[in-house]
């Protein structure tokens, strides 16, 4: 971590960290149940586990500023201020979601928080950062954009074009790599010419990080860095935070294939939530009491997401053609 | 009004772009090439001195890249225009295309618009070589979400430019190299051409010939020489292919009863494929003979001058397609 750095986190915000992690965890919890019961049209992919770095991110960027995302949506989705109730109906297809039904799992967006848009193509969100950010420069509008993929598409030309042009441009995009150490099934051992995705920042002549993915106080501050520098104009750097995810590739892969078991049990111990929550609770930042209402309050959110989702209709035909134009 | 004023048809889009820019602030223009240089063909020249580099950018090869900025800056307020040198060279962004410029309308339900443009100069027949010889025209027909935009005069081309920058959709407008020195008729006045309206550009009572692009030239050329044997040929141009002017098609092969359809492109799936097949449902009962299709053959594109000739449309071939109907 750089040299002075701000140290200073208020116990509001670390709570607050807490809060929004349990929210991802709980939703995507909720969503994996969704697909268990047969309710979700195509795959579902979780980000229990990674949740450290979607939320992280998110509590240093306004509402204004931009967020793209992938395959794995739901967390950045939630952490940028998604409603829970518009994603969950979302994610089931019905009318009353944020995308009427057309989006699903893959492909959220909720311009009004700044959730522009998920893309499942691997690699092809960078880009549309890239592009969002052009706008932002050119309009005034002082927006950082930060855009979320994975170690699979730190290995796909787009990602490296995006990061090329952001740097020649000096735009301001926050380029965060959650590097779960695989994409499917394959290891980043045996896909990427480096062990830190990060030290690929230095080609593009602009700072990178390597940063534990799990720790949530660590990657608030690096976005810190990285936000701020982005505001002032200063241009564009690559976050890579090391997490794992905890469920397989997609809901229902049991991801054992090409994980052993005791690398997933390993990796389980440094849940970022739990890490969080004993970190808050030794510091008597937070009690055990305060903490556990935050739980049932997300519960209880969580709860009227879903009777939303599951009480709204599917889109009728006369949605059909709509919006191809 | 000086009708009279014949420009090219590099000049026309030059002056279609610069009216824009003028017109809208949030209107750039990024590609390789356009704005030192002025674009590969000069189409854009002057426009960087008169708009500056943040407006007007050169960009790096990337065009997977740039096609993909320019479609996230087309969802958060800008109307950018995005060159690609040659079509051959946007499959190199055809996932932003397809995926994301053609579709994010749709897949958010509405809440993103993607007022796109892209332009590329077709080199087809130029010699360069198959990978700098295609339109690929029918790809971008055949990805719905996308307009797509075939002039073939100078007239058309500013027209249509401007239609094509204000239009909230995404619009893939295809230049044909050859015809930017083609001089025509463009109005002083500020005008625009609506997509979804074809152009006769040719009245005749015996046969409707279909044409885009330089082989609407082609086609009058061929209605010029039929003229002489006794047939009057219609000349209809399209101009837009999404959305197509169905009806002027199909009005004028009610009244002609045979039609000849030419195509830039591999006679498979192809433009003139669709334009029959509309054609056989829509006005079969019409036809006094076959629907007759004269594209280019289903091979890349060779660079002897010769094998070109034989690959290509042209207009003894489209003679010889509409005798066959007498
Ligand atoms: C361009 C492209 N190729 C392949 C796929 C299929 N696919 C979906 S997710 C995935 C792995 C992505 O790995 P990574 O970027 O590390 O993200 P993670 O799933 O680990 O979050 C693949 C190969 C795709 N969606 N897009
Ligand atoms: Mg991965």
């Amino acid at each position: 971590m750089e040299k002075g750095l701000h140290n200073e986190i208020s116990n509001e915000k670390l709570v607050s960290l807490y809060r929004e992690m349990v929210r991802v965890r709980l939703f995507d919890d909720k969503m994996g149940e969704f697909y268990a019961r047969g309710l979700c049209p195509g795959t579902l992919h979780l980000s229990t586990g990674q949740e450290a770095v979607a939320v992280g991110v998110c509590a240093n960027l306004t509402k204004e500023d931009l967020v793209t995302s992938t395959h794995r949506a739901h967390a950045h989705t939630v952490a940028k201020g998604t409603p829970m109730n518009v994603t969950a109906a979302e994610i089931l297809g019905k009318v009353t979601g944020c995308c009427r039904g057309r989006g699903g799992t893959m492909h959220l967006s909720w311009p009004e928080v700044g959730m522009l848009y998920s893309s499942s193509i691997v690699g092809a969100g960078a880009p549309l950062a890239v592009g969002a950010a052009l706008s932002a420069t050119l309009r005034k509008t002082n927006q950082v954009i930060a855009s979320f993929f994975g170690d699979g598409a730190a290995n796909t030309g787009g990602f490296h074009e995006s990061l090329n042009l952001a740097s020649i441009w000096k735009l301001p995009v926050v380029f965060v790599c959650e590097n779960n150490l695989y994409a499917i099934s394959v290891s980043v051992k045996r896909s990427t010419s480096v062990k830190d995705i990060a030290v690929r920042a230095k080609a593009y002549n602009m700072p990178g990080f390597a940063i534990d993915g799990n720790d949530v106080i660590e990657v608030y501050k690096t976005a810190r860095i990285a936000v701020e520098r982005a505001r002032k104009g200063e241009g564009p750097t690559l976050i890579e935070a090391k997490t794992y995810r905890h469920h397989g590739h997609y809901y229902g892969d049991p991801g054992t294939a090409y994980r052993t078991k005791e690398e997933v049990e390993e990796w389980k111990k440094g849940d970022p939530i739990v890490r969080h929550r004993k970190y808050l609770l030794e510091r008597t930042i937070a009690s055990e009491e305060q903490l556990n209402n935050i739980d049932k309050e997300v519960e209880e959110e969580v709860a009227e997401a879903e009777k939303f989702a599951i009480d709204s209709e599917f889109p009728g035909p006369e949605e059909l053609e709509r919006f191809v134009f | 009004m000086s009708t009279q004023r014949e420009i090219n048809m590099a000049e026309a889009l030059n002056e279609a772009m610069r009216e824009e820019m003028r017109r809208d602030p949030t209107v750039i223009l990024m590609g390789e090439d356009v704005g030192v240089l002025g674009g590969v063909y000069g189409v854009s020249k002057g426009l960087l001195d008169e708009f500056g580099p943040e407006r007007v950018r050169d960009t790096p090869i990337s065009e997977d890249g740039f096609v993909g900025a320019g479609i996230g800056a087309a969802i958060t307020g800008l109307n950018p225009i995005v060159e690609i040198m040659y079509p051959d060279f946007l499959p190199c962004a055809m996932n932003q295309i397809t995926n994301h410029m053609a579709k994010l309308r749709y897949m958010t339900g509405g809440q993103l618009t993607v007022p796109l443009t892209i332009r590329s100069a077709i080199i087809q027949g130029r010699g360069s070589g198959a990978d700098h010889a295609q339109t690929l025209i029918p790809w971008f027909v055949q990805t719905p979400g996308l307009k797509v935009v075939v002039p073939s005069t100078p007239y058309d081309a500013k027209g249509l430019l401007k239609t094509a920058i204000r239009d909230k959709a995404p619009v893939m407008f295809f230049e044909t190299a050859k015809l930017y020195l083609n001089k025509g008729p463009v109005p002083e006045d500020e005008y625009l051409i609506p997509f979804g309206k074809a152009d006769i550009k040719r009245e005749g009572t015996d046969l409707t010939i279909v044409a885009i692009c330089n082989l609407v030239l082609e086609a009058l050329e061929a209605a010029k020489e039929l003229e002489k044997e006794g047939i009057k040929a219609e000349v209809v141009d399209p101009r837009t292919l999404v959305p197509l002017d169905k009806e002027t098609i199909i009005n004028s092969v009610k009244k002609t009863n045979r039609i000849v359809v030419v195509d830039n492109n591999p006679s498979a799936c192809g433009v003139a494929a669709e334009i029959a097949a509309i054609v056989a449902e829509e006005a079969f009962d019409y036809l006094d003979g076959p629907i007759m299709r004269v594209a280019t053959l289903q091979i890349p594109e060779p660079v002897a001058p010769p094998l070109i000739k034989l690959m290509l449309p042209n207009k003894e071939k489209i003679i010889t397609a509409a005798k066959k109907l007498f």
